[in-house]
């Protein structure tokens, strides 16, 4: 199982599979090419890299992760027509007040990669996203199952 | 600005990285002695660690990034802007409302609205304790936001600490203590996270 962390990205090939534990705000993106058995994940945080001055890890962003990732993919032999995504995430963890910038930076941050993901034509066929619960993802390219596991929750395959 | 100060600087400097734990030492000193006399019994620290830590290592500082914990979360500002995290194990939690409370020790049935209020207090109270150390050491006036809780997984509830800091750059400052009892029955962390701008406050504050 390849581990990514927050604010990485990693790609992974059947029959491996790959994962990223304790999603809050941030948003988890698989990349998949169901043909090739081919498939990646980023750990995002942030919805925009234009707005941000420290902007070098591209892993951080939704733009330019869901970039990266892809190119990636690409160069793996995965094909753009016939890549598909699955997001989960972006939960609100704690209840702040409404005048506080981070009340919706989970929603921000699913708004920012559904937008990428439309720009490039990547089609999302699963999402997983919202509420204000944590959740830990795995991604099996074999199958093309996302498994999601959060506490006090059945596991759930979407 | 003068070099000292910034979290480039930090890097290979041990001098920094003493005062940066002697400032965990007092603040945690003082939350531990709090939290001690809340439930009247004895509690240890350890000595604090000091981490400038990327977002991929930030998720497990408190063991595994899966490890069920409650948080209670404090925004920063004033003369320190950044943020306060106080993280207990979930047991230690239902512990520390069952003293409080007066419930039976052992009690592990679902948290009720009123155990809810009465962590977020332990976390007003116990942070208030770690901050007015700091706020008298420095002479720096710290305001205090009201305590925000999760009960989720670690690495889940640091996303919002990490997303604010992600903001402003690659790497975080944490000043992290670890307290508990022999038995094991309270154990969690205290956690600073000031920002880079706050950190060269601290430290021109202590005439470094």
């Amino acid at each position: 199982m390849i581990k990514v962390g927050m604010a990485d990205l990693n790609i992974c090939s059947s029959p491996d599979a790959i994962t990223t534990l304790g999603l809050g705000s941030c948003v988890g993106i698989i990349l998949y090419d169901p043909i090739l058995k081919i498939a990646g994940l980023a750990h995002i945080m942030l919805p925009d890299s234009t707005q941000i001055r420290s902007n070098e890890n591209v892993a951080k962003f939704a733009d330019t992760g869901i970039e990266t990732l892809l190119k990636q993919l690409i160069q793996k032999g995965a094909q753009r027509s016939r890549m598909i995504a699955k997001i989960a995430g972006g939960a609100q963890m704690f209840a702040f007040s409404a005048e506080n910038a981070m009340l919706s930076i989970g929603k921000k941050n699913v708004i920012a990669t559904k937008k990428k993901l439309s720009e490039l034509g990547i089609r999302i066929i699963a999402e997983d996203t919202g509420d204000s619960y944590g959740r830990t993802i795995e991604f099996y390219p074999e199958t093309g199952q996302l498994l999601i596991k959060a506490v006090g929750k059945e596991p759930k395959i979407i | 600005m003068s070099s000292k100060g910034t979290f480039e600087s930090l890097k290979n400097d041990d001098v920094q990285y003493d005062i940066l734990r002697e400032i965990g030492n007092i603040g945690a000193g003082n939350a531990t002695t709090a939290l001690a006399q809340l439930i009247n019994s004895k509690i240890d620290m350890t000595v604090p660690k000091v981490e400038l830590l990327t977002f991929p290592e930030l998720a497990d500082v408190v063991g595994s990034a899966e490890k069920l914990v409650v948080g209670i979360l404090i925004n920063l500002s004033g003369d320190i802007d950044g943020m306060m995290m106080f993280m207990l194990d979930y047991s230690a939690a239902h512990y520390l409302v069952n003293c409080i409370i007066g419930k039976e020790k052992e009690n592990m049935e679902a948290f009720t609205e009123m155990d809810f209020s009465a962590l977020k207090e332990i976390g007003n109270i116990i942070a208030g304790a770690y901050l007015s150390a700091l706020s008298a050491l420095m002479n720096l006036k710290i305001i205090e936001s009201i305590p925000y809780m999760a009960i989720d997984m670690a690495g889940a509830v640091l996303s919002v600490p990490a997303i604010a800091f992600g903001e402003l750059g690659d790497r975080a400052l944490l000043i992290q203590s670890e307290f508990g009892q022999s038995d094991n029955n309270v154990k969690g962390f205290f956690i600073l996270i000031p920002t880079e701008e706050s950190y060269g406050k601290i430290m021109s504050s202590l005439g470094v």
